[in-house]
């Protein structure tokens, strides 16, 4: 063996989170296939924030790209999380929604085209209100539209994780992807200590936020599909195989009986031990999800 | 806020149904009937508080994991019964503070209830039920996310306390740090930003805004103004795509959304290889 | 916020390339750097940091003393530093000129 040459894997890796959001969608497409939609260069950006004093983004945040995966056609949508944190406005709503609803077309039409969607996002951008909003109802109703014919893969890496109305988007999604570091939540901690008090959730307890909304607790009590490293080629690999998989069995928001008796089976009396829950809800996984 | 989010939406619902009492396995905070709209059934949904809830964070009306799950499952039977009949009309009575802000909540995945809520609705309304939403009161974020926004038609009361955004404004203020005085001026020069209904109407995504006299404690003749509004959105509901796409098409999004329509217009061109 | 536009007349060697670096994070910002079509270069700055003006225009000057290609620039900035500016307007340029 030649020690010379050989090269560590660990140093071979190239984390994802580091990555802007282009470039971890590049990351995911077959080599060379990449080619962007409505991109910088066309300066579609924020109407809603210069007024504010608010420096927009020519991509306003959003990135798409178009390409292949394993060689079937597949969309990429991903969050900048860098920017006004990820959050969704008019246009970069408008952007993933589009995105969606062409993909969804092209799969009604015979030409099946999954959607994987990076999203490192806090949900609505206050700045943009209620056409953040209205953007947010307008994804989760195209995400359900293009998942009766092909998946729609999220990916949630980190730092910014994935909350808000954009944690729906992550419900009705067909698999979803975390990172350890990654978070999955409709509230951050800070938002459930401002309206419900510091003894609802000290939002200072790093170790409770992840404990609660992590990828490993996520993971680990089946609210999301696989644990991943932060390694970009992993990653990659990952999403690969859940394109190639298609559609599962069934949605995870579809399985209404299943979770209305989780819930029922809970005792409210004190805060719920979030490694019970993983112990619980593992045990009474319903046949269904990813192959 | 001056009114109490959830006290129009039982009084409408009663209104509307006869109705005011969950059905049996509901949360007491979940009201569901099916009662004459026109010629037809339809399915009425509302959320209002409950302080007898289990969970502690949804006593104001909030909608919580049970709330959730319930509208899911209530919607579902909608769909089934759907199967071998004509598809009814499904009206949500919107008056939800907004969603439940708690632990419990999210260590059970709250997200997934409120995905799988929207998720009804939406199956429903691909399916060829109309589903209508009715703002009668508050119709805030996850809340209104989970219970209304996936509705084909949305109508709203014109009335200083219906409210239809992201964020309360007392929490807006605080998270940016402005006063509440501020943030409504904001929300003059920033139409999307704005607390009022008027405004929303504007940005073209709502049926139509409905003038009543009395939304607190409705007369009968004010009850059956309103049933006649819904009936007309049931048959242009039914007259249209079974998706979101009216909100798209109106005057209001060709006015205040033209940045956004810009966007998916390219996005359209440029999707096929020039 | 403030907009600024600068003409840099002498920068009239042709490029064909286009490049994007940056984003607009909070003290970051991004840059825009494409052929000009008007066969000068010049550069447009929207910035949420007031006051900066002669700040602005001391770095670009700077930047077009050792560069001649004819490019159209524009910057979202939303408060990068100086030497931020410079870096990414290098960054771009090394992209241009591959």
């Amino acid at each position: 063996m030649n020690d010379t040459n050989f090269i560590p894997p660990s140093v071979l890796r190239r984390s994802f989170i580091e990555l802007q959001a282009r470039a971890r969608a590049q990351s995911l497409l077959d080599a060379g296939t990449d080619r962007e939609l409505v991109g910088p260069f066309e300066r579609m950006e924020s109407p809603w924030l210069p007024a504010q004093g608010i420096a927009p983004q020519s991509d306003d945040g959003c990135v798409v790209l178009k390409g292949t995966i394993s060689a079937k056609p597949v969309v990429v949508v991903a969050l900048e999380g860098a920017f006004q944190a990820g959050s969704m406005g008019e246009v970069s709503g408008a952007k993933m929604t589009a995105a969606l609803d062409l993909a969804a077309r092209d799969s009604a039409n015979g030409t099946n085209t999954a959607a994987v969607l990076l999203l490192e996002t806090g949900g609505v951008r206050l700045q943009e209100a209620n056409l953040g909003l209205a953007a947010i109802a307008e994804v989760i109703a195209s995400v359900l539209e293009l998942r009766q014919y092909a998946p729609v893969i999220t990916v949630i890496a980190g730092t910014v994780g994935c909350f808000g109305g954009m944690a729906l988007v992550a419900g009705v999604s067909s698999y979803v992807l975390m990172t350890r570091e990654a978070r999955l939540g409709l509230n951050g901690a800070e938002v459930i200590e401002q309206e419900s008090g510091i003894e609802e959730f000290d939002s200072s307890d790093r170790a409770l936020i992840w404990a609660i909304n992590g990828g490993e607790q996520r993971v680990g009590m089946g609210v999301a599909d696989e644990l991943v490293d932060d390694d970009a080629q992993r990653i990659a690999a990952s999403v690969r195989r859940y394109v190639e998989a298609g559609l599962p069995r069934m949605h995870r928001s579809d399985q209404v009986d299943l979770y209305r008796q989780r819930i029922a089976a809970l005792d409210v009396s004190k805060q719920f031990d979030p490694v019970m829950l993983r112990d619980s809800w593992s045990n009474t996984r319903k046949k269904g999800g990813a192959a | 806020m001056s009114a109490q989010p959830g006290i129009r939406g039982k009084a409408w619902f009663q209104a509307l149904t006869g109705s005011n009492r969950a059905l049996d396995g509901d949360p007491g905070s979940l009201l569901t009937a099916d009662a004459k709209l026109g010629e037809e059934t339809a399915r009425f949904i509302c959320v209002i508080p409950d302080p007898k809830a289990r969970f502690p964070c949804v006593r104001k009306g909030e909608v919580g994991l049970e709330e959730a799950y319930g509208l899911a499952r209530r919607v579902r039977e909608a769909i089934a019964l759907g199967a071998s009949e004509k598809k009814r009309p499904i009206v949500a009575l919107v008056d939800v503070k907004s969603q439940a802000y708690g632990r419990r909540e999210e260590t059970a995945a709250i997200f997934l209830a409120a995905a799988t809520a929207a998720g009804a609705y939406a199956a429903a309304r691909m399916q060829g039920h109309p589903i209508i939403a009715l703002v009668v009161g508050q119709a805030i974020s996850g809340g209104f996310l989970t219970h209304g926004y996936q509705a084909n038609r949305i109508l709203a009361f014109d009335d200083h306390d219906v409210v239809i955004h992201a964020m309360h404004k007392e929490a807006a203020a605080r998270i940016t740090l402005r006063s509440v005085e501020e943030l409504e001026r904001l929300g003059h020069e920033i139409m999307p930003m704005s607390y009022d209904v008027q405004d929303y109407a504007r940005l073209g995504m709502l049926h139509r805004l409905l003038h009543v006299q009395d939304p607190d404690s409705p007369s009968p003749t004010t009850v059956a103004q309103v049933q006649t509004e819904l009936i007309d959105a049931v048959a242009d509901a039914r007259a249209g795509a079974r998706d979101l796409s009216s909100r798209r098409s109106s005057d209001g999004a060709r006015q205040m959304r033209k940045a956004g329509l810009l966007a998916r217009a390219r996005m359209e061109r440029e999707w096929n290889e020039p | 916020m403030e907009q600024f536009k600068f003409d840099y007349p002498q920068a009239k060697r042709p490029v064909t390339k286009k490049a994007h670096v940056g984003v607009v994070g909070s003290g970051d910002m991004e840059i825009l750097m494409e052929p000009s079509k008007n066969g000068a270069a010049q550069v447009t700055v929207l910035t949420s940091v007031n006051g900066f003006g002669a700040s602005w225009r001391a770095v670009l000057d700077r930047f077009f003393t050792s560069y001649e290609g004819a490019v159209h620039v524009h910057i979202n900035d939303a408060g990068a530093t100086p030497g931020s500016v410079m870096l990414r307007l290098q960054q771009a340029v090394e992209v241009i000129e591959k």
